[in-house]
């Protein structure tokens, strides 16, 4: 009772906020940190299940660039577009997912086949500079001036592309609620334990993986190709590459890898965490004697590295799931205590 | 076409590339040296072992160009600190987590990696450095030239190969930490101190970083983000090789070398690294153990 309370209250206030009038700065950060809050969960969906994969950069670039490339060199609208992105991705998905499946390829090793799958997708990139524009970035051509629902182009206009960004982060959430009471759900388990076991209860071990690995892909692809839209710009430093697959896992670490919300909070801390400290210390130069300058715009990424060490070896699963442990030990003492009384009267 | 491209292939530039890939395998095998010992015994990858090269360039940067001392003094130095590096990744991150799951070992060393590319652009900030050295090249015909520094990158990749193999063979320690990678639980039940062993192996890891590190700094511009952008090809070549198989992993530096060169000569040095980390995807799907691995 108390919980749905609360879940309303949350989407009441999601609905409202863009019409409270925090200006353009805050809402552009909530809009971003949904996007991205979308591709950690996506990946969440099957890291959950010990499927660790370091090539989601990959996914989100495909999402991107695909949309964007179709959308400048064909005149396809993205409302085409995007699901030929997705398609791409969860080809690429199956190519490189179902050897890796098939052949038990799985642990770090799995991990770096994965990573190798981020540098193709980058070096990819890069060697048709011509057409992609390579490490500069590239630009959807914008359609007129203003909104064009034709080419899903928003510019100047925050509110449209928050309901947008809202109403994809929720579609995710829900999904990880479908995979969370599916019965896949404790197949995947059950192989993320012990494969040959499982196998032997008849899962069938490859078809489960890939089918997450698939749903995965997609959503990661569908996540590059909403933050294309918005931001009108990418390149393969902001969604691909090895830095961002990377980063992917470890918004997920910081939350909660478990849980349904714990990519979205492993995205408010790390983004808000990033953009505090870079309002804070600032970028310039800060010099401590005539010889020695110290370049502050490092230092978000210095907090960032010591928080997940420091996450990794105390809270491995992640600040919602360590909550969650807590208050189910409190219920449960809480619980003990009351029976205890109950028989001591 | 097809008499442009057997042209090509026999031209005298092709054997040049095949050559500068051999050169270029060399600095690759000792980049992924220090990484794979690292793994056959201790079982963890480091994802930040690029960034401890990093650190090292900088540190021979720092040390011959604004402290003027000699280049090999520099160079010791920069073997120093890698070393040290090594031996705190291991005393500060990795032995907490030796019993934790092996993606948990990996992406705490992931932690390490931005916390050293945060720290290297607070200290250095993100301008380019180079030593400014220029070891000049090897005229061979009129045409051919090879670089010194790959050539020397080559023939010290190989002598640590070589001192590397010994001291693992010959010496007594060498013994223990062969012994260690065989078996884990055993070792400690015949009283040696694994603590002690992990601690040296991260050090000795450590210090091939520092080589590695002098190598690239004779070749390549210094920035923090330096890391990236051979640290993917250093781990799949540890894994091509069999992880933990010091030999395998020397040959696979060849494969990978040669297939990003020869990709250079016939269209850009970017299709070459893909055509390697397809090559590597490819292979692992045959043999998940790496190509050089024998079968257990």
């Amino acid at each position: 009772m108390n919980n749905s309370f609360s879940i309303i209250a949350i989407g009441a206030a999601l609905l409202v906020f863009p019409l409270l009038g925090f200006g353009g700065y805050p809402l552009h950060l909530v809009i971003v940190i949904l996007i991205w809050s979308f591709a950690y969960t996506a990946w969440s969906i099957m890291g959950r299940f010990g499927l660790v994969s370091l090539g989601h950069g990959a996914f989100m670039a495909i999402g991107g660039y695909v949309t964007a490339l179709l959308w400048n060199e064909l005149g396809l609208s993205p409302w085409f577009g995007i699901p030929t992105a997705l398609l791409c991705a969860a080809l690429v998905a199956i190519i490189v997912g179902y050897p890796c499946f098939r052949f038990r390829i799985i642990g770090h090793y799995f991990a770096l086949v994965t990573l190798a799958l981020s540098e193709v997708v980058r070096q990819v990139t890069m060697a048709t500079r011509d057409i992609t524009g390579g490490s500069l970035g590239y630009t959807p051509e914008r359609h007129g001036d203003g909104w064009s629902v034709w080419a899903i182009q928003f510019p100047d206009d925050r509110v449209v592309f928050y309901y947008i960004a809202l109403a994809v982060w929720a579609g995710g959430i829900v999904i990880w609620r479908l995979v969370d009471q599916s019965m896949e759900r404790y197949a995947l388990e059950a192989i993320s334990e012990d494969e040959d076991a499982s196998a032997a209860v008849g899962v069938k071990v490859t078809r489960e993986k890939l089918k997450i690995t698939v749903l995965s892909a997609v959503m990661t692809a569908f996540s590059g190709a909403i933050y294309c839209q918005y931001q009108l710009f990418i390149s393969p430093d902001t969604i691909g590459g090895v830095g961002i697959s990377l980063q992917i896992v470890f918004a997920v670490v910081v939350g909660g890898i478990y849980s349904a919300l714990g990519p979205t909070v492993g995205a408010i801390i790390t983004l808000l965490l990033a953009e505090v400290l870079r309002i804070w210390v600032g970028t310039a130069e800060v010099c401590i004697s005539e010889k020695i300058c110290l370049n502050v715009a490092g230092i978000p990424l210095l907090v960032y590295g010591i928080m997940l060490i420091v996450f990794i070896i105390f809270l491995p699963k992640g600040i919602v799931g360590t909550i969650a442990d807590k208050w189910a030990k409190r219920a449960a003492t809480m619980k003990r205590e009351q029976t205890f009384r109950a028989e001591g009267s | 076409m097809f008499g442009e491209f057997t042209e090509a292939l026999f031209s005298i530039f092709f054997i040049e590339t095949l050559i500068n890939g051999l050169l270029l395998g060399g600095v690759l095998a000792l980049l992924s040296l220090g990484l794979n010992l690292i793994f056959g015994v201790i079982d963890v990858v480091w994802i930040c072992y690029a960034e401890i090269i990093m650190l090292g360039m900088y540190t021979i940067f720092f040390l011959h160009v604004e402290g003027g001392l000699p280049l090999i003094v520099a160079a010791a130095g920069g073997i120093g600190v890698t070393a040290l590096l090594g031996w705190m990744t291991h005393r500060f991150v990795i032995a907490y987590l030796l019993d934790a799951a092996p993606i948990n070992q990996l992406l705490a060393t992931g932690g390490l990696l931005f916390f050293f590319q945060g720290a290297a652009m607070v200290a250095f900030g993100i301008e380019f450095r180079n030593l400014g050295i220029s070891l000049g090249s090897l005229a061979i015909t009129e045409d051919i030239y090879l670089s010194w520094t790959r050539l020397s990158s080559f023939t010290i990749a190989a002598g640590v190969v070589v001192v590397l193999y010994l001291f693992l063979k010959r010496s007594y320690l060498g013994a223990a930490i062969r012994a260690i990678s065989q078996d884990r639980e055993i070792m400690v039940l015949m009283g040696v101190n694994t603590k002690r062993l992990y601690l040296l192996t991260s050090m000795i890891g450590g210090g091939l970083a520092g080589l590695a590190a002098i190598l690239l700094a004779l070749q390549y511009d210094i920035h923090p983000f330096i890391g990236l952008s051979f640290g993917p090809i250093t781990f799949v070549i540890c894994v091509m090789g069999g992880l933990g198989n010091l030999v395998g992993g020397f040959l696979a530096a060849f494969i990978f070398s040669e297939l990003i060169t020869i990709g250079g000569y016939f269209a850009d040095l970017e299709w070459g690294y893909v055509m390697a980390f397809v090559f590597f995807i490819t292979a692992m799907f045959i043999r998940p153990e790496g190509l050089f691995q024998k079968k257990s």
